[in-house]
């Protein structure tokens, strides 16, 4: 005869509730983990899956995600003299934020090297990838975008080929890809009113210097598109993607490009690192702290529901001792609806947080090991909270039936 | 551990129990003897604060006495304040307790109540099942069996509570005014059942009880005064 089950069929209301109060706890511990998993999981999906085994940025910056990194297009042609290197691609990554049918759409925008890089590496969810070299973006569904959509950006309109999933960024932005040439006309975009404002002042910055009073016919390509003047160079992109010949030593090869000195030169490892230390670290330690905390109020919680669930049976306990019940029975009780208090508990959690957390605005990655380890620490948690009932119910005295 | 008279359910020798100490000293039980053969049943009469429920406290081996010796069934249990036995088995083993109140277990049925008391002696279910319906059709309360105490009147919940406390077939049962919350009829009928359960069971039964109009069901009585026993009556 099992009396912990019997109880708790005889106050089926009132463990229901404390139970279901208990998950609720509980899905929060579950929570603050897999929010913290999903801040690792946006700050590197990006850079796991990409797959470059090296990323040439601007000199000394953490570039392009943890800070700004500019660097010249033809930066890939000089890369792509080192020996080893197999390919080396172009890549921009901003942020844009628009309004979207009254909505605000936050987007961060990666350019990638078309035609040399297509984005075949994309967890396509729906629709397609990229398949022309303009006008055409593959957005994560998180931006609630669909298939078909249309955009304006700058001064062109893209549509929405294709969604891809999971693929947010460290901020818990949407990604969107288009092409590099593309990202750069978004990112540099001006309005037709700053275009000419920006080339009178040229003018005048000519007629300024002695070059403009000597070639006066100069000013004609001033005045003109940037592309006309070979000394503006062409837009800086963020960073440049290397991919490393098999055989070649990965980290000989980042150290000879590191020697130049106007680029820093990280690895996939590092550059994970740099996100992973420079943006998820304090909300990791924010996170843990939150979870430390959650978890002893549980723990008090428990421990103070299991105190009282004893309390009210503490004339049972002195009768169950007076007609001579062993202390294990008794401890039994009260362990084991401990335990199950915790393991029901623990269950409910799992369940509601499956339910809950993919409305959560930021993904919540729950990871097998870390619901084994909050597993475990239930189970301590549920053993450890029985104790102070434990102890009331040993101090039960079976005279007390008697008074 | 000695050895004494095989017929004799209790043998209790100058007991005294004393709580407190100086200016706060109070001598609850004051160098009492009796004893109780199997098959007897004896009221311990007696007004309120005259100790009746301390000494039940001493003869049910819940409290030690300061002094004086306890034998149950033969086997010396207590000499002075030293225990000589393990007294949690001792209890479950050869008592069985009865209260004003039936004090069964809220959460289990009429059944499981009587059960629980052969399953924690580590009886098995197949065996303590059985013997559980024999006494609630012995005690007239079987078709209550599957009924949680809540759904049982007074007078069942006590009969249940009988039951429970034969279930290990004591030697030994101890009441503590056990009709003090039914009214007269009920009240001797329970007494009458311990009489009965006193001669068919051949257990020792103590009655404490203020109840003086079922005397007669009685074998003996004792009076109790100021923790002395004062009379005894056949």
């Amino acid at each position: 005869m099992n009396l912990a089950t019997k109880d708790i069929k005889h106050n089926f209301a009132r463990f229901s509730l404390t139970t279901g109060g208990i998950g609720l706890l509980l899905m929060l511990v579950m929570g603050m983990g897999g929010i913290y998993r999903g801040l690792v999981e946006d700050a590197t999906s990006l850079v796991e899956r990409i797959g470059a085994d090296l990323w040439v940025v601007q000199k000394d910056t953490r570039g392009p995600f943890a800070e700004v990194s500019r660097i010249p297009r033809d930066l890939e042609d000089r890369v792509l003299t080192v020996p080893g290197v197999e390919s080396a691609h172009g890549f921009v990554s901003h942020t844009v934020q628009r309004d979207y049918k009254g909505k605000p759409l936050r987007l961060t925008i990666q350019g990638l090297s078309w035609p040399l890089d297509r984005g075949l590496w994309l967890p396509i969810a729906a629709g397609r990838g990229l398949t022309q070299a303009h006008y055409e973006l593959v957005a994560d569904k998180s931006s609630r975008l669909q298939v078909g959509d249309k955009l304006a950006l700058g001064k062109e309109i893209f549509t929405v080929k294709g969604l891809t999933k999971g693929m947010t960024s460290q901020a818990g932005d949407s990604m969107a890809f288009m092409t590099l040439d593309d990202a750069q006309a978004v990112q540099f975009d001006l309005s037709t009113e700053s275009i000419r404002i920006e080339r009178m002042a040229r003018v005048n910055r000519l007629f300024n210097i002695e070059l403009g009073k000597t070639q006066p016919q100069m000013s004609e390509r001033a005045s003109g598109p940037n592309s006309g003047i070979p000394a503006l160079g062409t837009f800086m992109i963020s960073a440049v993607l290397v991919s490393v010949k098999p055989g070649y030593n990965i980290e000989a090869v980042a150290k000879q490009i590191d020697a130049w000195p106007d680029v820093s030169v990280y690895t996939k490892d590092g550059q994970k690192q740099l996100l992973l230390r420079g943006i998820v670290e304090r909300a990791r330690r924010q996170l843990g702290l939150f979870r430390v905390l959650l978890i002893i109020v549980s723990a008090i919680i428990m421990a103070l529901i299991l105190y009282t669930l004893t309390l009210d049976k503490l004339h049972d306990i002195a009768m169950l001792k007076l007609i001579g019940a062993k202390n294990s029975l008794i401890l039994g009780l009260i362990m084991q609806q401990a335990i199950l208090l915790g393991c029901l508990g623990f269950c409910i959690a799992y369940l509601l947080g499956q339910w809950i957390f993919p409305y959560f605005p930021r993904r919540v990655v729950l990871v097998r090991g870390d619901l084994y380890s909050l597993a475990i620490i239930v189970f301590v948690i549920s053993i450890l909270a029985s104790l102070l009932g434990i102890w009331r119910a040993m101090r039960a005295d079976p005279g007390e039936v008697l008074a | 551990m000695s050895r004494s008279n095989d017929n004799m359910a209790l043998q209790a020798e100058g007991l005294t129990k004393i709580y407190g100490s100086g200016h706060t000293e109070v001598v609850a039980v004051r160098d009492v003897s009796l004893s109780v053969s199997r098959g007897e049943i004896v009221a311990l009469l007696g007004p309120s604060g005259a100790g009746k429920t301390t000494l039940l406290t001493l003869l049910g081996l819940i409290r030690p006495p300061n002094t004086g010796q306890i034998l149950i069934d033969g086997t010396l249990v207590f000499n002075n304040h030293q225990a000589q036995v393990d007294l949690r088995r001792f209890r479950r083993q050869k008592f069985g307790f009865v209260f004003q109140k039936a004090n069964l277990i809220p959460f289990l049925t009429a059944s499981e109540n009587v059960r629980l008391a052969m399953e924690i002696d580590d009886q098995p279910a197949k065996v303590s099942r059985k013997r559980a319906m024999e006494l609630l059709e012995y005690l007239g309360v079987a078709e209550r069996a599957q009924n949680l105490p809540s759904m049982l009147s007074g007078g069942e919940q006590q009969r249940v509570a009988v039951a429970r406390a034969l279930a290990n077939r004591p030697s030994l049962i101890l009441a503590d005014e056990p009709t003090g919350s039914l009214d007269g009829v009920r009240g001797r009928q329970v007494m009458e059942l311990f009489a009965k359960v006193a001669h068919e069971q051949n257990a020792g039964v103590i009655v404490v009880t203020h109840d003086h109009r079922a005397l007669d069901v009685f074998d003996r009585t004792l009076e109790m005064e100021d923790g002395q026993l004062r009379k005894s009556h056949n």
